[in-house]
């Protein structure tokens, strides 16, 4: 219940945003808020991995690109020449396929968004599990260059794919009907809903991952943070637990990907890019590592100015200056520079002692 | 019945024997103590133990397992807690949370439960949260407990690395040096400390280098120097042992 209340001044802020666009008859902001909400669930999953589990990934683009590409390919591409063969049939009649009519009149087959986003979803949790695997074994930061290696791959899959529309990405993605009444759809007779939609998701993302924290997992995870030799004496399982990590921010940033391209009719190959990779890095290191409410605070405004275009065509630059200044001048967040001073007195490490006989 | 017992235990740190050789049992329900001068091989004979080394050859077994290889993680949910001559606080979180992470093993609350915040995980939590009180109390911090670990004093921290240790249920647990950097009434309250921990029934095999408190305790005496074992008796005979007396004099 307290972690309920925890929330309600965030639901408050929430609506008065709403409310003052649709006062000020702004609501073309709204827009740019639900992208922006979308942008942090994947934010606030990859906390919880730098943060927490302490690794870094320069790849959560990819996972992302995965859900939004996936999702994008098998709801527009259409199936009808493959009509005949097994797998299609089998689909069919699993009720997974959607008939309609194109642009242009021509019969077309296409996968149902449901069944594309959690397809999509469970791939980037399957790859994540095969990279994390060998990876998380070894000490140290090697997560960071399997993951820049795959975000890497990823992006020039999808530009060298014509299925994934190759340099010009995907357009013409259908609205997810979630389920009755309640559609992801960027059109605008619909974007109220759809900013409180993407709101609620990353608000039920935010609560999940703080229930989490405050868990026996949580706990583990700090711990491993803290202390990677003691944790392992008390019984934790540091491997399964980064991997298992690993593998629900990946999951976040998927869902992210989903959502935010049924939202925006498509997606390109730029959202699949290893700068995009290291934007997010820089968010959440912005936020504060290991503080979730810091993370996903930046998360909307850094991407909201971003997609207000307020950097110009620095927009990426700006991401990289942002990630230098804070390693140098605030490691852990911009938040930690207002309770800093506290801190900084109440930490006295111990000396070390070397006991005489 | 012996719960411990090493057998031609070696580690080699490239050419220096660090354990060379080293073969003794622990006899459950009893304090043993592994005493020797600075460089004598201890800590990384308990670290050989609890599986953060692996050994160059020779057997460890555990409660009848051989565990020799195996990772601490596993070692300690068969039963083996210990604590560090160097303090390893989990930095960052309370001495609360700190002791709630030596109840990890006993827990069962997973990744989707933990995210749901199912009820069914409601009265673990609640578990978890008294046993760790209580244990700060029994360690006489409990005032500490909302406190940051790393900022508390020292022998305060080496009660919080005790109470997470103790909050494992451990049948074994291993203490490296309890009373490293504590004075005089501190220490024969960590000794008065020990014997409560071994009545409780936890067997207890102890690294320290205050003679008086590990002849006041110790039920056994394992002495290592340079890698090897050289004696292992009873306390009073240890004192009397000519080579030991030689050694600790010659220092
Ligand atoms: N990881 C390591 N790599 C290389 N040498 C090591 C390592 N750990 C310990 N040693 C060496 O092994 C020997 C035994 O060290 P150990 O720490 O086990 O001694 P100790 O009996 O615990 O000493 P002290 O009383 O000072 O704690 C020492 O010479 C030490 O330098
Ligand atoms: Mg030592």
């Amino acid at each position: 219940m307290k972690r309920i209340l925890a929330i309600l001044p965030l639901l408050a802020a929430v609506v008065l945003v709403q409310l003052l666009t649709t006062w000020t008859g702004t609501q073309f902001y709204l827009t740019q808020m639900t992208m922006a909400a979308y942008y942090s669930l994947l934010i606030i999953g990859l906390c919880v991995l730098m943060g927490y589990a302490g690794q870094i990934s320069l790849g959560h683009a990819g996972f992302f690109a995965i859900g939004g590409y996936l999702s994008a390919a098998l709801t527009t591409r259409s199936l009808v020449p493959f009509k005949e063969a097994a797998l299609v049939r089998l689909l069919d009649s699993c009720g997974l396929l959607h008939a309609g009519k194109d642009l242009y009149g021509a019969e077309l087959l296409v996968v149902t968004p449901w069944a594309a986003a959690v397809f999509a979803v469970l791939v980037a949790a399957l790859i994540a599990v095969a990279i994390g695997i060998p990876v998380l074994k070894l000490k140290g930061h090697y997560l960071a260059m399997a993951t820049l290696g795959f975000g890497i791959i990823i992006y020039r899959l999808v530009l060298a794919t014509p299925w994934f529309g190759e340099a010009d990405g995907i357009s013409g993605v259908p609205p997810f009907h979630l389920f009755s009444g309640v559609t992801v759809s960027g059109e605008s007779s619909v974007r109220i809903m759809n900013y409180y939609l993407a709101w609620g998701v990353l608000l039920s993302g935010l609560v999940l991952l703080i229930n989490l924290m405050q868990s026996r997992i949580g706990r583990a995870l700090r711990a491993i943070h803290g202390s990677e030799e003691a944790a392992d004496a008390m019984g934790v399982n540091i491997a399964r637990f980064k991997l298992q990590t690993f593998v629900l921010s990946a999951v976040f940033a998927a869902i992210a990907g989903v959502l935010l391209t049924h939202y925006n009719g498509g997606i390109g190959p730029s959202e699949a890019g290893v700068m995009k990779s290291v934007r997010y890095v820089a968010i959440v290191a912005v936020g504060g590592m290991a503080h979730l409410w810091g993370a996903m605070f930046m998360g909307v405004l850094l991407n909201f100015l971003s997609l207000r275009g307020v950097f110009g065509s620095y927009d990426d630059a700006v991401f990289g200056l942002i990630l230098i200044v804070i390693m140098l001048f605030a490691p852990d967040g911009i938040l930690s520079l207002l309770a800093g001073r506290k801190k900084k007195a109440a930490t006295v490490q111990p000396v070390q002692q070397d006991g005489e006989a | 019945m012996a719960i411990l017992s090493v057998e031609n235990l070696h580690r080699r740190f490239g050419g220096l024997h660090a354990v060379n050789d080293v073969s003794f049992q622990v006899t459950a329900g009893q304090i043993k103590a592994v005493i020797g001068p600075n460089g004598a091989g201890k800590t990384t004979l308990f670290n050989l133990v609890s599986g953060a080394l692996m050994p160059s050859s020779g057997v460890v077994r555990f409660q009848g397992k051989d565990i020799q290889g195996r990772r601490p993680y596993e070692i300690a949910a068969l039963g083996m807690a210990r604590t560090y001559q160097n303090i390893k606080m989990f930095a960052g979180m309370t001495a609360l949370e700190n002791v709630m992470v030596g109840c990890h093993l006993r827990g069962k609350a997973g990744f989707f439960s933990s995210m749901l915040h199912a009820p069914w995980t409601w009265g673990e939590e609640r578990a978890v949260l008294k046993k760790s009180m209580e244990l700060l109390e029994l360690l006489e911090i409990g005032e500490c407990a909302h406190v940051l670990a790393t900022s508390l004093a020292f022998g305060q921290q080496r009660a919080v690395e005790l109470a997470r240790a103790l909050a494992m249920q451990p049948s074994l647990l291993l203490l490296d040096e309890p009373a490293a950097g504590l004075n005089i009434y501190e220490t024969a309250e960590v000794g008065r400390l020990i014997t409560k921990i071994r009545d409780m029934g936890i067997t207890v095999l102890l690294v320290e280098h205050d003679m008086s408190l590990v002849m006041d305790i110790s039920d056994e005496i394992v002495v290592l120097c340079f890698g090897e074992k050289i004696a292992e008796d009873l306390p009073a005979a240890i004192q009397n042992n000519p080579e030991v007396i030689r050694i600790y004099l010659g220092e």
